[in-house]
């Protein structure tokens, strides 16, 4: 299903063990404009705690998590716009 | 007609797929092909010793030699403004360098490497110490050499940055030199990293939390650091903690080259778009264009290891093309690379893309082979002898 919102960049993380898929993550986001949304994909297994948990703690938004073939999946985030 | 293949950077990549590619050409493809390797300084470093550097464990004189040295008969170098690569212009197959010179070529190869962009983080430049360079680590030996006792914070500015386990690596050493110079029991030692574990490999994780726990090291995950006040000497981070220091000593922000940035090839920070597998730049497959190690946005590490794998990857498929034949091989992500764990020990990381690394524990065996690997990398790597 396509995702309702624009993605203004794509990171393929799958077999990414080190930086890994967060690292992937926080490096697209720091350089996103605020409002701006990244997806990263990962086949790691424990991003599905991981990514949630450092998305909440940095104050940017989680706006899905879509489930892949193969066991991947992809995080959509959207950069926090400060107030 | 001749073949032109360019080479932008001297650093392990640049390097390697020169000579690679040079012997894997024979009979007529070799003496019709002309490579280039365009370097500004012509002087290439071995950057994993600079961790060793701030210890007085290696003197970084030794870590340099000439370029023209390392590269094959046959190959040429262009250093100074003909060796500084200002434009390129991948539709017209062209590079423009300083001295004022076009170049045209058939095939070109991006090793342009990162570099220190300490601007990134407001008060890094200031506040903090890093060991990323030859001046910034003979600087924090300096520091580290009369420093009595207090607040160090080590770890990581920003991300990406070269070498994942240095920050780590210098921070048990660290520890280790303290408490051979008798000022552990004076010292408190803070590690800061991005994310909720100590290294980005869970099970390397796994063995390294237990070692800082035992080494006294206080540990603060999901700290991506924000800004550095160098008059409170207090680091901050985006998630909202505040550590006081005496001593910073951080892996800096790292951007793409400038002449990549100019020349519209890569991302925001400069970091070349791709291909994980073929190492063709996204947007340029049908181009000749190649990218490897630091300067890509691949998923790895940013690492003299994974230029390696790369290189010889780069090297094969320029070689097949130009002499007819079939393709072999293609990048799985493959990354070798040692973890010091202080007191003489290491491990060793192993992994590509569909293998997850396995590390041992650590022993003095992995020690000494990251030592044998520093003094005999300039047999080795650069000549493509492994």
């Amino acid at each position: 299903m396509a995702s309702p919102v624009m993605i203004t960049r794509e990171i393929d993380a799958r077999g990414s063990y080190c930086p890994g898929p967060l690292m992937e993550l926080i490096r697209g986001l720091k350089s996103a404009l605020e409002g701006e949304v990244i997806a990263v994909i990962s086949s790691d297994p424990g991003s599905k705690t991981d990514i949630p948990l450092w998305v909440q703690k940095s104050g940017n938004e989680l706006i899905e998590i879509e489930s892949l073939d193969g066991g991947a999946a992809r995080f959509i985030v959207r950069k926090h716009v400060r107030k | 007609m001749r073949i032109q293949v360019a080479i932008l950077g001297g650093g392990v990549g640049g390097t390697l797929i020169a000579n690679r590619l040079r012997n894997l050409l024979h009979g007529d493809a070799r003496h019709e092909t002309n490579i280039t390797v365009y370097d500004t300084h012509g002087i290439h470093t071995y950057q994993p010793g600079w961790l060793y550097v701030p210890f007085a464990e290696q003197d970084p004189q030794k870590l340099v030699r000439s370029e023209a040295r390392l590269l094959h008969h046959g190959i040429t170098l262009q250093s100074g403004d003909a060796g500084r690569v200002q434009r390129i212009l991948p539709k017209e197959k062209q590079l423009l360098t300083a001295d004022g010179v076009s170049h045209s070529y058939d095939y070109l190869v991006l090793a342009s490497g990162s570099r220190n962009a300490p601007e990134e983080v407001p008060g890094f430049a200031e506040g903090a110490d890093h060991f990323y360079s030859e001046e910034a680590s003979l600087s924090l030996g300096e520091k580290m050499a009369h420093f009595t006792g207090g607040r160090i914070v080590t770890g990581v500015a920003s991300v990406p940055y070269r070498c994942p386990p240095a920050p780590l690596e210098y921070t048990f050493m660290l520890e280790a030199d303290l408490r051979d110079r008798g000022l552990r029991e004076e010292t408190e030692i803070h590690y800061v990293f991005p994310i909720n574990r100590p290294f980005p490999i869970q099970s390397v994780s796994d063995f390294v939390a237990p070692l800082l726990e035992q080494r006294n090291v206080a540990v603060h995950t999901f700290f991506n650091v924000e800004s550095i006040d160098p008059e409170r000497k207090v680091v901050a981070s985006i998630e909202g903690e505040e550590l006081p220091y005496d001593l910073l000593v951080l892996a800096p922000p790292h951007k793409g080259q400038v002449v990549i940035m100019e020349s519209g090839l890569g991302d925001r920070d400069g970091w070349i778009p791709t291909d994980r597998n073929t190492l063709r730049v996204k947007g340029y497959e049908e181009a000749n264009l190649f990218a490897v190690g630091d300067a890509t946005d691949l998923p790895v590490s940013k690492s003299g290891s994974a230029a390696h794998y790369q290189g010889h990857i780069v090297a094969e498929t320029i070689a097949a093309e130009v002499q007819h034949r079939p393709l072999q091989h293609q990048y799985h992500g493959r990354v070798a690379c040692f973890l010091e764990t202080g007191h003489g020990q290491a491990t060793f990381l192993w992994f590509d893309y569909d293998h997850p690394p396995k590390p041992p524990k650590p022993r003095r065996l992995w020690h000494l082979e990251k030592a044998a690997l520093n003094t005999f990398y300039w047999q080795l790597i650069p000549p493509a002898r492994v």
